[in-house]
């Protein structure tokens, strides 16, 4: 019998093999490239939500000793394509086939219209950043000013200014009903029947992503080769370069591009923005080498926001707590111009809006609305945080109607038996609702817990104990799902090389996730060689086949994926090649352990390397001896496509106190139990987790984009807008279940955007908890000290 | 009108002239190519840019370059020293304090200043002292424990 490689990395607390470099300054970043007669581009922002452009004139800028060059959008009308959008049609999700999409056209430079704060207007390129910054303030421009559009319900009514004439409203999509035509009827009866009904209006607020690393791109010509070099901070460099040799155009195969270390991302950078499409155009065009790094307050006004949803949700339910049926209403508020997801994100609240439970019907109606403000997109959660608002806001709002425990709610409502299908239409692939929710609960000691509330209340103290369980969707896959021209398959090249180190090619694009060391855990494992005699590469074009990028917590769960495959192939062919080496077939031969043994007599054998020098030496014996069944060379490609989503799921549980003379809020205590099914390394799973509560936690108490009334960006810098400091976070208390998946080779679900799907809602519900005695029923986010106060001591009080 | 300064710069004396506007973080992201301190946002919130002067943690992106004159800068590329990671380095690495790396080099030094006025800092204190340096990634938890850790290498 085969004996298996015994695992002794996979599951390890491993520390990362790419932090060497970053914790030495050895990091290499966009902006840290450096290239010889470098040109730097700076970019005039529109300060104006809506107007017409009525002159920009650049012609003093361009006077200016060391510009090279100055464009309006005039300049540039016609010679390079606009910012694309991924969904052409509203069939990327599929409940929306035969919808009509309206995509405005979004110029790299404005040309008669700005229609939002922030949209580019007129570009400067020069010898010296200071210098191109110094002469956008000789640009003159005059400006006709429109109405704006700020309130997505508003914003379709008849009579609304619009933002696109064209047009003719600012609906850019309408899905009359979904998820199947008859999901109405069925709904309506189960209203009809229901002991008990509820509504309530949920506001999503915009974020501001904030990665920490601002974008940058830089971008060189060879007028020779006629090949462009473009380094970006972006999540996906294949992608990236297929989109834009489009836009340039430029012929794809004669464009590298290159993610070079990525300060994070979070989504905003799974982009391909005005300033990617305008820093190559210009390196091409000027035949020198261009550089745009992003200032905080540009990043700010024109890297894409998240959320941005406006809900009405109607549930019924019966007495003892069976919660029936979910309606749901909502607008997307999508911005002035279409990035390059920016429709299909509220199809992801749509599929997931009954989290982990059981209602019988589920209908929705979805608006997706052009405001004057930028783009939303994809941002850590995409649509699940949003989504799993609505489940677990229903879950205490039924307990509140019951008097049932939240808890007891809960459970009653999960889906139990697996795959599972909820009325949205989605199969999850495999899940025990229970047990993560048993052991949060176990973990708080609850029933104890609520006690100690009684006894706060008694007092007078407002404290609050708030659950969520979620499910999520992730590992995106299988590709029908893409919108069109993208896969969600993934691929890996495992390569072992004549010295018998291994490297790794992915198609994923890791930006702090750590795949250069959990990939390494896994071929460690797998092929039975030292981690450090294994290297990953990834996010550069040139250097490894084409992927897909890391985006939707699918990096382990479809590159991992790939991964495995490649590394059975591998074995597979080193088999093959020891057994030619041992004189024996391959079904007499086993792979321990980085070894090829004779399974008759395992004294006999060959070691990896001596399998990989035969491999690229493929001289054997002499003439006559070369088999004629195998390849030189040891080396395998694998493409994964999943059969389905991975479903992550898990219970946060966060408890917390009001302080009434402030409205200051304090988090006593967060636990997480999240089931990512297979752990690669725990390390970095905790570390995904915590940055994802972090975020989670941070919309609900501290976080959002504010436009005043004329669309100007109030919260346009790090100054106006409260990204969480260590001082404002606590320790969260972190713990798993494991229910691997089925449809992977790992069995790993994904863990990147857990984090905020399970603390926004858990943070919310603990608030809401901890104002009930006051009759308080719903807030809008984020619980900043002054609106807690507010509602707590209501004017006239 | 270029300007003269004399700094030292991981013990490495500069004679420099530059633009008297320059920003000490392009002085040493563009003049002396240490591209470890970065630049993430110019309003001295989010901490990327933290050096030492003078032994103190300054943001480098709000003093200008002359501004330096005289002073002696570490930078995230001066802590490893005869090829041994300096303790913080150790505890950054060891307790998965870093997951992106952009904010690391700042933090790294930041936790230098915390440390040397503080060298036994609770884990409280030590999130008050880290307060002007930004993470997206990591929820703090794990820079908390790296600090810990440090401190805890650097007393033996």
């Amino acid at each position: 019998m085969a004996m298996a490689t015994p695992n002794k990395m996979i599951g390890q607390k491993i520390k990362r093999k790419e932090d060497p470099r970053f914790i030495t300054g050895k990091g290499k970043y966009t902006d840290d490239v450096k290239l010889p007669g470098m040109l730097h581009l700076a970019l005039l922002r529109s300060d104006r939500a809506h107007a017409r452009i009525k002159r920009v004139d650049v012609s003093k800028a361009r006077k200016l000793p060391g510009v090279v060059a100055a464009y309006t959008g005039k300049d540039l009308a016609g010679k390079v394509g606009g910012v694309p959008c991924g969904v052409q049609n509203a069939e990327g999700n599929h409940y929306s086939a035969g919808v009509k999409l309206n995509v405005p056209p979004y110029p790299v430079v404005a040309i008669d219209k700005v229609n939002f704060v922030g949209q580019i207007y007129a570009a400067v390129v020069a010898t010296d950043p200071y210098i191109a910054h110094d002469a956008l303030d000789l640009i003159e421009a005059d400006f006709q000013d429109q109405p704006v559009v700020l309130d997505v319900e508003k914003a379709i009514q008849p009579g609304s200014p619009l933002i696109h004439e064209q047009f003719g409203s600012n609906i850019a999509f309408h899905i009359p009903g979904g998820p199947t035509p008859e999901a109405k009827a069925a709904v309506d009866k189960l209203f009809a029947e229901a002991q008990l009904k509820a509504s309530f209006r949920f506001d999503n607020q915009r974020l501001i992503p904030m990665a920490m690393e601002p974008r940058a791109t830089v971008a060189e010509y060879d007028p020779g080769r006629d090949q462009l070099t473009v380094w970006s901070s972006t999540q996906i460099p294949h992608l990236a370069r297929t989109v834009l040799s489009m836009v340039l155009p430029h012929p794809e195969g004669q464009i590298r591009f290159i993610a070079p270390d990525v300060g994070g991302g979070f989504g905003s950078k799974l982009n391909l923005y005005a300033e990617e499409i305008l820093v190559p155009y210009l390196a091409k065009t000027l035949e020198r080498p261009v550089k745009y790094t992003g200032k905080r307050r540009e990043d700010f006004a024109a890297t894409i926001h998240g959320r941005g949803q406006v809900q009405h949700v109607d549930i019924a339910f019966n007495k003892d707590g069976t919660w029936l049926a979910l309606k749901l209403r909502f607008f997307s508020d999508l911005g002035a111009q279409m990035q390059l997801l920016t429709p299909s994100i509220g199809g992801f609240t749509a599929v997931m809006a009954t989290g982990c439970y059981a209602p019988k019907a589920f209908w929705f109606e979805q608006y997706g609305v052009f405001t004057n403000k930028m783009a939303t997109d994809a941002y850590r959660g995409a649509g699940r945080p949003e989504a799993t608002m609505i489940a677990e806001k229903a879950m205490d709002v039924i307990a509140r109607e019951t008097g049932l425990d939240p808890a007891d709610v809960r459970r009653k409502n999960f889906l139990r038996s697996f795959p599972a299908t909820p009325p949205t239409g989605l199969v999850y692939d495999s899940g025990d609702y229970s047990k993560a929710l048993d052991l949060a609960l176990e973990t708080v000691n609850y029933k104890q817990l609520r006690l100690q509330q009684k006894q706060a209340r008694s007092e007078g103290r407002l404290m609050g104990i708030g659950l969520c369980s979620y499910v999520e969707l992730c590992g995106v896959g299988p590709s029908w799902l893409a919108p069109p021209g993208v896969g969600f398959w993934d691929v890996s090249t495992v390569k072992v090389e004549p010295t018998g180190m291994v490297t790794v090619l992915t198609g994923i694009s890791p930006h702090g996730q750590g795949e250069e060391t959990t990939f390494a855990q896994i071929t460690a494992d797998e092929l039975g060689v030292p981690m450090d005699n294994v290297r990953v590469l990834h996010s550069d074009t040139m250097a490894v086949p084409y992927g897909n990028g890391t985006y939707g917590s699918r990096g382990m769960a479809v590159g991992g994926g790939a991964l495995s495959m490649s590394l059975g192939k591998v074995k597979e062919k080193a088999k093959k090649i020891a057994a030619h080496m041992l004189d024996t077939q391959p079904e007499n031969v086993d792979y321990v352990n980085g070894e090829v043994l004779a399974k008759a007599d395992p004294s006999r054998k060959v070691t990896l390397g001596q399998i990989a020098m035969m491999a690229y030496d493929f001289s054997w014996k002499g003439p006559g001896t070369t088999p004629t069944d195998i390849e030189p060379g040891l080396e395998e490609t694998s493409r994964f496509e999943p059969s389905n989503l991975t479903f992550p799921f898990g219970t946060h549980i966060c408890v917390l106190e009001i302080d009434k003379e402030t409205g200051q809020i304090h988090i006593q205590r967060f636990v997480a139990v999240d089931d990512c099914g297979t752990i690669i390394n725990p390390l970095i799973v905790d570390g995904q987790v915590h940055g994802g509560i972090a975020q989670g936690m941070a919309q609900t108490l501290f976080e959002g984009v504010v436009y005043d009334e004329n669309g100007q960006l109030l919260t346009g810098e790090l100054t106006e807008y409260a990204v969480p400091k260590a001082s404002m976070l606590g320790h969260f208390e972190t713990l798993h279940t494991t229910t691997p998946t089925p449809v992977n080779p790992l069995g790993a679900k994904g863990i990147g955007e857990a984090g905020t799907i399970g603390a926004t809602a858990a943070v919310f519900n603990a608030v809401m908890d901890a104002l009930a005695p006051l009759g308080i029923k719903h807030l809008d986010m984020p619980f900043k000290p002054d609106k807690i106060w507010n509602a707590i001591h209501p004017r006239g009080a | 009108m270029a300007t003269k300064f004399n700094v030292e710069v991981n013990g490495t004396p500069h004679e420099s002239e530059v633009d008297p506007r320059l920003l000490l973080v392009h002085y040493l992201r563009e003049t002396l190519s240490l591209t470890g301190t970065h630049v993430g946002c110019e309003t001295s919130m989010c901490g990327t840019c933290t050096v030492l002067l003078d032994g103190k943690a300054v943001k480098s992106c709000t003093l200008f370059a002359v501004q330096a004159d005289g002073a002696k800068v570490l930078t995230v590329e001066g802590l490893k020293q005869n090829g041994k990671y300096h303790p913080i380095q150790e505890g950054f690495w060891e307790e998965h304090g870093l997951q992106c790396g952009f904010c690391t080099p700042g933090m790294i030094m930041s936790a230098y200043d915390l440390l040397s006025r503080n060298p036994n800092p609770s884990d409280d204190e030590i999130r008050h002292g880290l307060e002007g340096n930004l993470c997206r990634c990591t929820g703090y938890q794990h820079i908390v424990n790296a600090v810990r850790s440090a401190a805890k290498k650097m007393k033996r």
